[in-house]
């Protein structure tokens, strides 16, 4: 006697659901996003989703988040209460032009966004693709649309909204722009959030991005950034990860970046349950500069996973990255950072290192920096340490009457620390340390929601 | 104000106090000298309350308590000062930031409010002051990129921020220069009071032509083979420690 049983693959669930939703993934979209559709769904069910034999996903098993079952919100839903009240955002000294989303969806209810400078349009990607396609004809998927990542692909066939930034040649915007991205759902739910930013030339702005979750259903976000920084433009982004342990969030970020340009990124993961972090620069001007940093702190069974790509396709460029972990209990995460170097690419300057630090013997690390080198007049190094707090350094400061929890919040103050310092803007800087000593203090982990003074 | 009964200490399996006596009062300095390998760091370190000793046997009373059942930061908080032969350095801690929170967790422990930053800060300014020294040392990450001179400047300074009642000072004279030695010992002559006590642990003679002591003990293998007066340490630096290495044996 034999059962057999018949279990859909997630890869099939999703190719039926793509089928079936055809005419509602395309109602009300630009043909911009929807002439990516097709080829995109056949290209991530080529793959399908990836397992350990997939090199780039090796230490990240997303399978069992894919065989959940969820919803997706394939058409913007109202009736949601009024955000700008219910949620009181835990950076308030930070002055900021600040627009939510809401499961992928650019809301509705924005406070319009005054002050910004004339020329700028920050707003729906849905909504200007259908009322301004000449603004992002020549970029909607001129980066996504060249990777290989499953996900990155299954991005684009679904991909109904997210934000659109436009900062015209020249324009500064002092104030930075806060981005929340919130996940609210009485059901598990598959959110797909497709974001496009274009900073021309000489152009400078700050984006402060802000990943939450409001209710405890479990979550699957899988966002892509394509994010363009003209000649001579000044672009950070800084994200703050801050989702709830039944959540997987795959993050990919696309960056091009044009001659003397210059990129500052820190991405700060406090919380999640897993956490799946793409990021890729590709320098296509000389002289360009690159700063990619990241932060992650797990506990519990969490694991976050950043996996960053320098394309040195031009010659004279920097880039630096430093990566840093904070590992407790049973919780994993990977790093592995690929620096290419390409032929003529001569007197690149690339730095990579990626320090953790486990606090439990349970804990674990995986770290795979990779060098390709085709030119010869170049200098790269790369680094990666995995280790414990320094007992010696624990006793210094007990034996100097600073409590030993008291020490070990120090120690690893200290160690995040130097992350945390490339943020340029001061305040945040400051509130993100506060951040950090309530995440190690176990502050946040408390609140399974967030941590933020919502009446969630 | 500490006394040290049969005091017996191991590190990594191996006994290296074997079986240390040792009373001192409020006001004297005594001097703890030795070879290398005699167990004087060892002495300082388990006093301190160091995870990596293991007390195999003997009593420790310090003002009355039985020292080795308190956790470090108790030691510290109720008076016990170790400066460290080989200060660590943490990059990521200001030093200010270190200061302040060690100040205040003392003051706590004594039931006083903490400093507000402007008095912690005059504090600083005046305990400074006091030891002649630069003021750029608290600008920056604990002990980082310090010379040696000024990592043992440093330990001195905050001996002076916390105002110990017992101070053990561990080969604080290693490195310095003479300069840089007259310095540290100033300092330390500066903060003696009747009401405390402090231990010199030294290799060399020379550091007690600034600290003076008052008794002057000689450790060999683990245990004090000779104590006396100031003028021991002299006949040490005439003879060397073959002399009590040989008169042990012999």
């Amino acid at each position: 006697m034999s059962i057999i049983s018949e279990k859909i693959s997630p890869t099939d669930q999703l190719a039926s659901l793509f089928e079936q939703s055809r005419e509602i993934l395309n109602q009300g979209s630009s043909p911009l996003l929807n002439r990516m559709r097709e080829v995109s769904f056949k290209r991530f069910a080529q793959t399908g989703i990836p397992d350990f034999k997939n090199e780039d996903y090796k230490y990240t098993n997303l399978k069992p988040a894919f065989e959940k079952s969820y919803r997706q919100e394939l058409v913007r839903e109202s009736g949601l209460i009024n955000l700008n009240e219910v949620f009181k955002c835990n950076l308030p000294q930070l002055d900021t032009h600040l627009v939510f989303l809401v499961n992928g969806w650019f809301y509705s209810g924005n406070n319009p966004v005054a002050e910004l400078p004339k020329g700028v349009v920050l707003g729906s990607l849905e909504q200007i693709a259908n009322e301004k396609p000449e603004l992002l004809q020549n970029y909607l998927n001129r980066q996504a649309g060249l990777s290989n990542d499953p996900f990155v692909a299954l991005n684009s066939a679904f991909a109904k909204d997210g934000y659109f930034l436009f900062i015209p040649k020249g324009v500064v915007i002092e104030k930075p722009i806060q981005i929340i991205n919130l996940l609210s759902s009485d059901e598990n739910l598959m959110a797909t959030q497709r974001n496009l930013v274009i900073a021309e030339a000489s152009s400078q702005v700050k984006l402060l991005i802000c990943d939450h979750t409001l209710t405890s259903t479990s979550f699957l976000f899988n966002t892509v950034s394509e994010i363009f920084v003209g000649e001579d433009a000044l672009v950070d982004v800084y994200t703050i990860q801050n989702h709830h342990n039944q959540s997987t969030s795959i993050n990919s970020a696309f960056y091009k970046q044009e001659r003397n340009s210059n990129l500052v990124t820190g991405t700060v993961s406090l919380h999640g349950g897993l956490i799946r972090n793409n990021l890729k620069v590709t320098f296509n001007g000389d002289h360009a500069e690159a700063n990619v940093n990241g932060i992650s702190f797990t506990d519990k069974k969490q694991h976050v996973d950043n996996f960053t790509m320098i394309e040195h396709a031009s010659p004279n460029c920097l880039s630096n990255q430093i990566y840093k972990n904070i590992l407790d209990d049973e919780s994993t995460g990977a790093f592995a950072g690929r620096i290419h170097v390409a032929r003529d690419a001569q007197q690149t300057v690339a730095f990579q290192r990626n320090n953790n630090v486990l606090l439990s013997d349970k804990a674990r690390m995986q770290t795979k920096p990779q060098l390709i080198i085709d030119a010869d007049d170049v200098k790269c190094s790369h680094g990666a340490t995995v280790g414990q707090i320094d007992e010696d350094a624990l006793f210094f400061l007990r034996a100097r009457g600073i409590g030993e929890k008291d020490a070990r919040m120090m120690l690893m103050n200290a160690f995040a620390h130097e992350v945390i310092l490339k943020i340029s803007i001061e305040p945040l800087r400051e509130r993100i340390d506060e951040l950090i000593e309530k995440r190690l203090n176990g502050e946040i982990s408390r609140c399974h929601d967030c941590n933020y003074q919502c009446n969630c | 104000m500490l006394s040290i009964r049969n005091l017996r200490a191991s590190v990594e399996g191996k006994e290296i106090l074997k079986g240390i006596n040792l009373e001192i009062k409020a006001g004297e300095v005594h001097a703890i000298m030795g070879p290398n390998g005699s167990g004087k760091s060892t002495l300082a370190n388990v006093l301190a309350g160091k995870a990596d000793y293991e007390v195999l046997g003997g009593e420790v009373t310090y003002l009355g308590q039985n020292l080795l059942e308190l956790s470090p930061e108790v030691r510290s908080r109720s008076g016990l000062f170790l400066s460290f032969q080989y200060p660590v350095e943490i990059p990521g801690v200001p030093m200010i930031n270190f200061l302040k929170a060690s100040v205040n967790e003392h003051r706590k422990f004594k039931g006083l409010e903490p400093l507000t930053a402007g008095e912690f800060l005059k504090l600083m300014r005046a305990k400074k002051d006091m030891l002649h020294l630069d003021t750029e040392l608290t600008n920056r990450s604990v002990n980082e990129g310090f010379s040696g001179g000024e990592k043992k400047k440093n330990e001195i300074f905050q001996m002076a921020m916390l105002e110990p009642k017992l101070a053990i000072l561990d080969e604080t004279d290693s490195g310095l220069d003479i300069d840089a030695l007259r310095i540290v010992a100033e300092g330390v002559n500066a903060l003696k009071t009747p009401e405390n006590a402090t231990i010199v642990v030294t290799h060399y003679q020379r550091l007690l032509d600034y600290i003076v002591p008052d008794f002057v003990h000689v450790l060999y293998k683990g245990k004090i083979v000779l104590s006396g007066g100031k003028e021991l340490a002299l006949e040490l630096e005439e003879k060397g420690y073959d002399w009590i290495k040989n008169g042990n044996e012999n």
